[in-house]
């Protein structure tokens, strides 16, 4: 979970989120909300009007206090962090309570539970400024324009291809074409029926025919096994014996 | 100045004229502020000599006063126009601001820019909340880049400003920024 409220834009003069206290003593809050614990808590010690080095931590507790409740119901996550704050104001305010003579040597100088928050606020103050300061820096460039962009060879598609490029796609095209084209030839050219008559045709005027002579003759796999198919279907149909002169030897088709 | 420009004359093969106006005319065209390192690979001039081209450049462009301005950007140099034009620029091009960065992201990037690179834990400690969504929206607008892993408990992922950070806030690179104790004065005044 994050801070989904997030705001898209606003004005760090206008728009610093502020607490309103309505009429019946319950707090509201208005336009946007603060950036952590941090931010409320510096807003709370300059509505307060307190030193930050002197820090009225009774106030500001029940302050801190009454705005996280509200905030409570809107988001847990930021919540959280809010509540972790709350918790140490809390520590501090009943260490403050303590009498002092408690700890330590009298003489000794008694770290003021204050100073580690203070530390803290101070830090974050810093980088509040310099947020501001990146704020004005990026609304002063908002104002710069570059020129605009020019065509170049990088920033158009179209263009945007080496001569590599081209022939690598050219040669797949070519590719896609070789194996289409080859496929139908295929198909069109030879079929089993053409093949049993060139084969009934060649047997019946030479009246005999090598087969591994007819077999070399085919151009590729598929005429290879139309033909073994033709010769297998001569044999079983028409008056043609296969032969063979010796073990091993060529076969060979002869008409009867 | 004569024997000055005498001796760049023997030695290089661009007059300081030429020189300037070459250098105006690459920053022209290029896409990002370009650096003088580059503009003297491509001149193939010295360093020094182009420097000192550009810096005339840079008088030209005051002396005249004219819509456009010569500024050292993100370690380059960049022709933009001049910020009292903007409105005038914006009706013409029918833009609009861009839409600013939250008071979250700001101060998130504000504690990255400072403390760069720095984890996810110790923007916490200075923001005092969470800054995952700030950080998403920095990383969204390439304002911060990662920079490698802590090598500490749980390796945490650095962050440090970017390049169009610099471009982005008009920045010649990140010393240009004022120093974080220069802030603290402002702070001691509630």
């Amino acid at each position: 979970m994050e801070q989904q409220t997030e705001q898209l834009s606003f004005d760090f003069d206008k728009v610093q989120p502020h607490i309103v206290r309505d009429t019946r003593d319950t707090i509201k809050l208005e336009l946007g909300e603060f950036a952590g614990p941090l931010d409320l808590l510096l807003y709370l010690i300059k509505q307060e009007q307190a030193n930050i080095f002197d820090i009225p931590i009774a106030r500001i507790t029940v302050a801190y206090l009454q705005y996280i409740r509200l905030i409570e119901r809107l988001d847990i996550a930021l919540a959280a962090d809010f509540l972790v704050m709350a918790a140490t104001l809390i520590e501090i305010k009943s260490k403050m309570l303590l009498p002092r003579e408690i700890f330590g040597e009298a003489e000794e100088e008694i770290e003021d539970p204050r100073h580690e928050l203070v530390d803290r606020l101070l830090e974050h103050q810093k980088f509040q400024n310099a947020a501001q300061m990146l704020y004005a820096r990026s609304t002063v460039e908002q104002a710069v324009f570059p020129r605009g962009q020019i065509e170049s060879d990088e920033n158009n598609a179209e263009v945007n291809a080496t001569v590599f490029d081209l022939l690598s796609v050219f040669q797949k095209i070519l590719a896609r074409h070789k194996e289409e084209i080859k496929m139908e030839i295929k198909r069109e050219e030879m079929s089993l029926f053409d093949m049993i008559k060139n084969l009934k045709r060649r047997v019946f005027q030479a009246k005999e025919l090598y087969l591994s002579a007819f077999f070399e003759e085919m151009q590729n796999k598929q005429e290879l096994v139309l033909a073994f198919i033709a010769v297998l279907e001569i044999v079983r149909t028409e008056s043609v014996k296969l032969m063979q002169e010796n073990v091993f030897g060529d076969i060979i088709l002869r008409k009867v | 100045m004569p024997e000055a420009v005498l001796e760049i004359e023997e030695k290089q093969s661009h007059t300081v004229a030429e020189l300037v106006s070459v250098v105006e005319a690459l920053i022209f065209v290029a896409d990002e502020p370009i650096s003088v390192k580059i503009l003297a690979e491509v001149l193939d001039e010295d360093k020094e000599i182009v420097e000192s081209a550009v810096e005339e450049l840079k008088s030209e462009f005051e002396r005249r006063k004219g819509g456009l301005q010569l500024r050292e950007i993100a370690g380059g140099w960049q022709i933009s126009t001049r910020t009292e034009y903007h409105e005038e620029i914006r009706r013409f091009l029918k833009t609009r601001p861009n839409a600013k960065l939250s008071l979250a992201a700001l101060e998130t990037l504000a504690v990255i820019a400072y403390k760069q690179p720095a984890t996810i834990p110790e923007i916490l400690e200075i923001r005092g909340v969470q800054s995952a969504s700030a950080i998403k929206t920095l990383l969204d607008k390439r304002l911060i880049v990662a920079k490698g892993r802590k090598e500490t408990v749980g390796r945490p992922m650095l962050y440090g400003t970017s390049k169009d950070f610099l471009i982005q806030f008009g920045l010649k690179d990140l010393s240009e920024l004022p120093s974080i104790e220069d802030f603290e004065d402002l702070a001691g005044g509630i």
